[in-house]
């Protein structure tokens, strides 16, 4: 275990190198073979090692690999644990990323930074493995950070393009936010549990229950309820939490494969799989989960009615990908970690899927991203069609596909769970069932129905994707289709993820819910009898005679309630509130520091003033440096007097 | 009074190197003009033959013979090495500097190597006497040396300065331990050290003995207000001469201090840590100041000779084994770093052009970037940055120096050292953002541009694995 978790790791680390510092030597082929290869041995050992875990049975691995640094007795070291819920991420990583490095092939094409874009995504790959591999707090850090860069990187990858440097610096400042919080809840838990490893502090953490501290104004706190919120925290800024959700709508300047690996299935998830590794901390604090569950539920609801405004195809993906995000959220302030993952992993297939069956639109329409100025695909393009048409289904939890098995059983355990604010959280999952229909099949007739409101050269070169983009597609699809109906009996009820993740007995709903199951096909028509589906169902309804059957209406609503409509069109007025507060205030700020601090104190008085004094100084001590013997050798003798006068009498 | 055979083995270096110098002074009478190269040749052997002897007889035991005067120890063995070293480097350096201005004289390489004769009696002088001896050697040497260059002013007036003024200074000395022998009645260190430790107390004459044995050490290694002599030589001397003086002469002076005040006057620490203090400060601060307005490259590395010697008095005057080990360090490096930075001047010499002032270094880097990174490594080294040997020299005094609990000091030298980076920094500056205004090629022969590259390449070196050294200076101080 130990020489396969580190061969995982290196793998793509080994192909980014290469691809990245000699990308000129092998060429553009030679760079996506030899990431590719990377990626592909993560994924098949990664493979092995989920064999060996679920199925042989072998005991969860945690070592140390490389012992960093020792500071006053705390041990910052490289190690990893493998055990079934990373079993489990690191299969659904390797595999994303692989389909996405083949996909690459086909979308990057013609585009000159071929070897850097896999040299990225590969470093992505092995960032985002260190994370989720990680036994410690530390390389838990640098993955996040790590991961956190390369989506830098990435967003900016067209960076002659103006609103790309806008996105990425966008992103890579509302993260630095979240990941404050979570330098100090990692901060936290080093000054209290006085280590870094994860296994010792979820050792400690239940004597730590109920000791308070004051961190502000003398009120006491629980130190675990104020650890859980700060890496909270970090998880809000990674995983697109409001309100600090403003960078991922953005994010999608970058190239579409970017938009499924990383703002879709795996880094935007790596916030949820944090906290479903910390479930041994979140259990002890009712405020936490609370405040989680609440957080999630805004989340969930009020980011998917923006979804219905959008026009960009992507912008619509990605804010389904933070309104289902939200609903993995609000499963693990349930104390449903297992949902939260479970979603999270049928998430990563459909949601990746989408994106990647819209990106094959957007090759299609000359890099059109405009869904007002497309329709009728259907015909052109059949494989992207269906594929998205799978992809769309398992999003709004159409029985049988993917997504109904995850997001009901979110449901169902919100609709159980005792947590304060559950109520409110189980009508926000509500009605964003009926939201998500909306919008996802507003986008799927708009795109692939309807009239062909493309002008007439870009419907002349209109065809098919080759085969490296619709393969990755199709091999998506499948997992969309099957996996939840596999995967629901033992990621849910049964005990697949044995220690990985813990409960609290009055805090399991999974226990509750596992009473009623009896099987995959009793759960559909279970879910047939409850509102979800029949909300859904409406959803895609309404979407069908609103873009469909009568086109005029919409526009028709949009007139009559503009204060809404301007509402949602503007985000809630969250980029410009940010705009105007955080970044003109910080803006101000600065040029005050500049102006006055800066040119004025600092440069003026503090830099400037002591090297002119320093300079006057030296001008005038060289003058008595005569070049005469006589002055040479007076001062020898005063010097020598003064040593006598002042040492001796 | 018996008379008894001395150990001459343990003095072999001296007398091999004494032997080689007499044969090159008359080898050079016979090689004609164009074989001038064999007297070269023959002083490089003598070097690396007094090394091989040096490190031969090293055992970790101190050893003594001609009656006690003489004494070879790991302290003497590594600050010998290192002389030899330097020497070696220095003569590879001139070779093609001398030879471009017809001064490709056998005189040179005797003067050098008596210098280093001198050098080693000094480093292994366990006497009055002998230390004496050796220091006037390597003086009369180093005043010759100077003078070689017969038709330039500016090197006869500095050769006459640095005369006077070390005659008066040597002077001062001689009377400092004229009064220690009529306090102690002898001129044996070990004995001088054993009465010292035996009568603590108020000697009005002991006292007055340290301050002129100060003075005398002080004038040596260029400490102020004793310095006045180094900007005037190091700018009048021809290059291959200053070289000389501003290195291998430092670590034998360290030697010498180390030998009067710690071996010998170690039980009146009290005394000269105060005198050493004030040295040691107006060093730093006059050597980094005045550093800043000179124009003239040779002038701004005396100021920074000062200045460095400043921060060496900090680790002596802090007066443990610890301290001692880390000015030895700093010497060390200092040398190293000395060597390179006129090595560079030498190398972009040539013919009627000496290449000594700061603007003769603009655009360096489009020159030749790779002596450009050389000469920015030693700069960085001398300014004290981290990742260059500099760094640990400057650390390890300023440790010594908060252990022996005088933070303030430290904090002084810190200030100093941080206005003294201003210069040093402004050769990269102008090496690196200036367009050059002389671009004629640089073609340094095969060995210079060997040596001058590992020279720089070694003050990396030390600076990432400054481990072996540092514990070297350690074992020596044992």
């Amino acid at each position: 275990m130990h020489t396969l978790s580190l061969v995982i790791v290196l793998a793509p680390l080994l192909g980014a190198i290469i691809a990245g510092f000699f990308g000129k030597v092998i060429g553009r082929a030679g760079a996506h073979w030899v990431t590719i290869i990377g990626v592909a041995i993560s994924c098949l050992l990664s493979l092995v090692v989920f064999k060996q875990i679920i199925f042989d049975g072998v005991a969860p691995y945690n070592a140390s690999v490389y012992t960093w640094l020792v500071s006053d007795g705390i041990k910052f070291e490289v190690g990893f644990l493998v055990d079934q819920l990373t079993a489990l991420m690191m299969v659904v990583v390797t595999f994303v990323s692989l389909m996405v490095h083949i996909y690459t092939i086909g979308y990057m094409r013609d585009d000159p930074g071929y070897q850097r874009f896999f040299s990225y995504i590969s470093l992505f790959t092995f960032s985002m493995l260190m994370l989720i591999m990680a036994n410690n707090f530390m390389q838990l850090f640098f993955g996040w950070e790590a991961v956190g860069l390369v989506s830098y990187l990435l967003i900016g990858f067209w960076h002659h393009k103006e609103s790309a440097i806008y996105a990425n610096l966008k992103a890579f400042l509302v993260n630095r936010v979240g990941d404050l919080g979570f330098l100090l809840g990692i901060a936290a838990v080093l000054m209290y549990f006085n280590t870094l490893d994860y296994a010792e502090v979820f050792h400690l953490a239940p004597s730590m229950a109920n000791v308070t501290d004051d961190f502000v104004m003398n009120e006491q706190w629980s130190v675990i309820t104020v650890i859980c919120i700060l890496l909270f925290v970090g998880a809000m800024g990674k995983s697109a939490q409001v309100p600090l959700h403003v960078w991922l709508p953005d994010s999608m300047e970058g190239p579409t494969p970017i938009s499924a690996l990383i703002h879709a299935a795996t880094m935007v998830t790596a916030g949820v799989y944090m906290v479903a590794r910390m479930s041994p901390l979140f259990e002890l604090s009712q405020t936490a989960l609370s405040f989680v569950i609440v957080i999630g539920a805004i989340t969930a609801l009020f980011m998917g009615l923006l979804g219905i405004v959008q026009n960009d195809i992507k912008r619509v993906i990605a804010y389904s990908t933070l309104s289902q995000l939200g609903y993995m959220v609000v499963a693990l302030g349930a104390s449903a970690y297992a949902t939260g993952i479970f979603h999270l992993m049928t998430h990563a297939f459909f949601k990746a899927l989408l994106f990647l069956a819209a990106g094959s639109v957007i090759i299609a329409m000359h890099h059109e991203q405009d869904m007002t100025k497309m329709g009728g695909l259907k015909k052109y393009m059949p494989i992207t069609y269906w594929t998205f048409l799978m992809g769309a289904l398992a999003l709004i939890g159409f029985p049988g596909f993917a997504g109904f098995f995850s997001k009901d059983s979110i449901i169902e355990a919100v609709h159980i769970s005792t947590v304060p604010g559950a109520g409110f959280a189980y009508a926000a999952v509500l009605i964003g069932v009926f939201i998500t229909a909306l919008y996802t099949f507003r986008m799927f007739f708009l795109v692939f129905h309807g009239k062909e409101r493309m002008d007439e050269h870009t419907r002349h070169h209109l065809h098919e994707s080759p085969p490296v983009v619709t393969v990755p597609l199709v091999l998506l699809a499948i997992p969309s289709v099957i996996i939840g109906a596999i995967a629901i009996e033992p990621l849910q009820f049964g005990d697949f993820f044995g220690h990985a993740i813990m409960v609290l007995p009055e805090h399991n709903v999974l226990e509750v819910l596992a009473a009623e199951y009896h099987g995959a096909s009793n759960f559909i028509l279970h879910g047939l009898m409850a509102p979800a589906v029949w909300l859904s169902l409406l959803g895609v309804g309404v979407a069908w005679f609103l873009y469909l059957k009568r086109p005029d209406i919409a526009g028709e609503i949009k007139q009559r309630f503009p204060g809404i409509y301007n509402l949602l069109d503007r985000k809630y007025g969250a980029d410009d509130f940010n705009d105007a507060v955080f970044a003109g205030g910080s803006r101000s700020l600065g040029r005050f520091l500049w102006r006055f601090g800066d040119i004025k104190l600092i440069d003026g008085v503090m830099v400037n003033g002591t090297a002119f004094g320093i300079g006057k100084l030296s001008g005038v001590i060289r003058r008595v440096q005569s070049g005469f013997l006589y002055h040479y050798a007076f001062a020898m003798i005063i010097g020598l007097l003064v040593l006598l006068t002042w040492f001796v009498f | 009074m018996n008379f008894e055979m001395p150990n001459f083995a343990l003095a072999l270096p001296e007398i091999f190197v004494l032997c080689m110098a007499c044969i090159v002074l008359l080898v050079d009478l016979f090689v004609g003009e164009r074989n001038r190269f064999v007297t070269y040749l023959m002083a490089q052997a003598t070097l690396v033959g007094a090394m091989v002897l040096t490190l031969g007889l090293s055992s970790s035991e101190a050893q003594y013979t001609f009656g006690g005067s003489f004494v070879r120890d790991t302290m003497g063995d590594v600050l010998k090495a290192f002389i030899y070293l330097a020497v070696l480097m220095v003569f590879v350096y001139s070779r093609d500097y001398l030879r471009a201005r017809q001064l490709f004289n056998g005189e040179y390489f005797v003067l050098g190597l008596f210098g280093v004769l001198g050098m080693m009696v000094m480093v292994s002088a366990h006497s009055l006497l002998t230390l004496y001896l050796g220091l006037e050697l390597l003086s009369l040497c180093l005043y010759a040396m100077v003078a070689l260059q017969r038709d330039s002013i500016a090197a006869t007036e500095a050769a006459m300065k640095y005369f006077v003024l070390g005659s008066l200074a040597s002077g001062m000395l001689l009377y400092g331990m004229s009064m220690l022998y009529g306090v102690t009645g002898s001129l044996d260190i070990g004995e001088i050290s054993a009465y010292v430790a035996q009568n603590v107390g108020d000697n009005l004459v002991l006292e007055f003995a340290v301050v002129f044995v100060v003075v005398g050490l002080a004038f040596k290694l260029g400490a102020v207000p004793f310095h006045m002599w180094a900007p005037d030589v190091y700018h009048g001397a021809s290059t291959s001469v200053t070289i000389y003086i501003g290195t291998a002469p430092k670590i034998a002076a360290f030697a010498m201090v180390m030998r009067l005040l710690v071996d010998g006057l170690g039980g009146l620490h009290v005394e000269w840590q105060g005198m050493l203090v004030m040295l040691a400060i107006l060093s730093m601060a006059v050597g980094n100041v005045i550093a800043i307005a000179q124009s003239n490259l040779k002038r701004m590395l005396a100021y920074s000779t000062i200045a460095h010697v400043g921060f060496l008095l900090l680790g002596v005057l802090a007066g443990t084994e610890n301290g001692y080990a880390s000015a030895m360090f700093y010497i060390i490096i200092y040398a190293l770093m000395g060597l390179g930075g006129f090595g560079m001047i030498m190398l972009l010499s040539r013919a009627g052009f000496e290449a000594d002032r700061l603007e003769d270094f603009k655009g360096l880097n489009e020159r030749s970037p790779w002596f450009a990174f050389i000469m920015m490594i030693l700069m960085i080294s001398m300014a004290g940055i981290p990742v260059s040997a500099g760094f640990w020299a400057k650390l390890a005094v300023l440790q010594a120096v908060v252990r022996a609990d005088m933070v303030w000091l430290a904090v002084v030298a810190v200030i100093f050292s941080v206005i003294g980076a201003f210069y040093y920094l402004r050769i990269v500056k102008l090496m690196y953002f200036d367009k050059p205004e002389d671009t004629s090629p640089i073609k340094p022969a095969f060995d210079m541009r060997i040596v001058l590259s590992a020279n720089g390449l070694a003050v990396l070196a030390l600076g990432v694995f400054p481990g072996a050294l540092s514990v070297l200076c350690v074992e020596a101080m044992k």
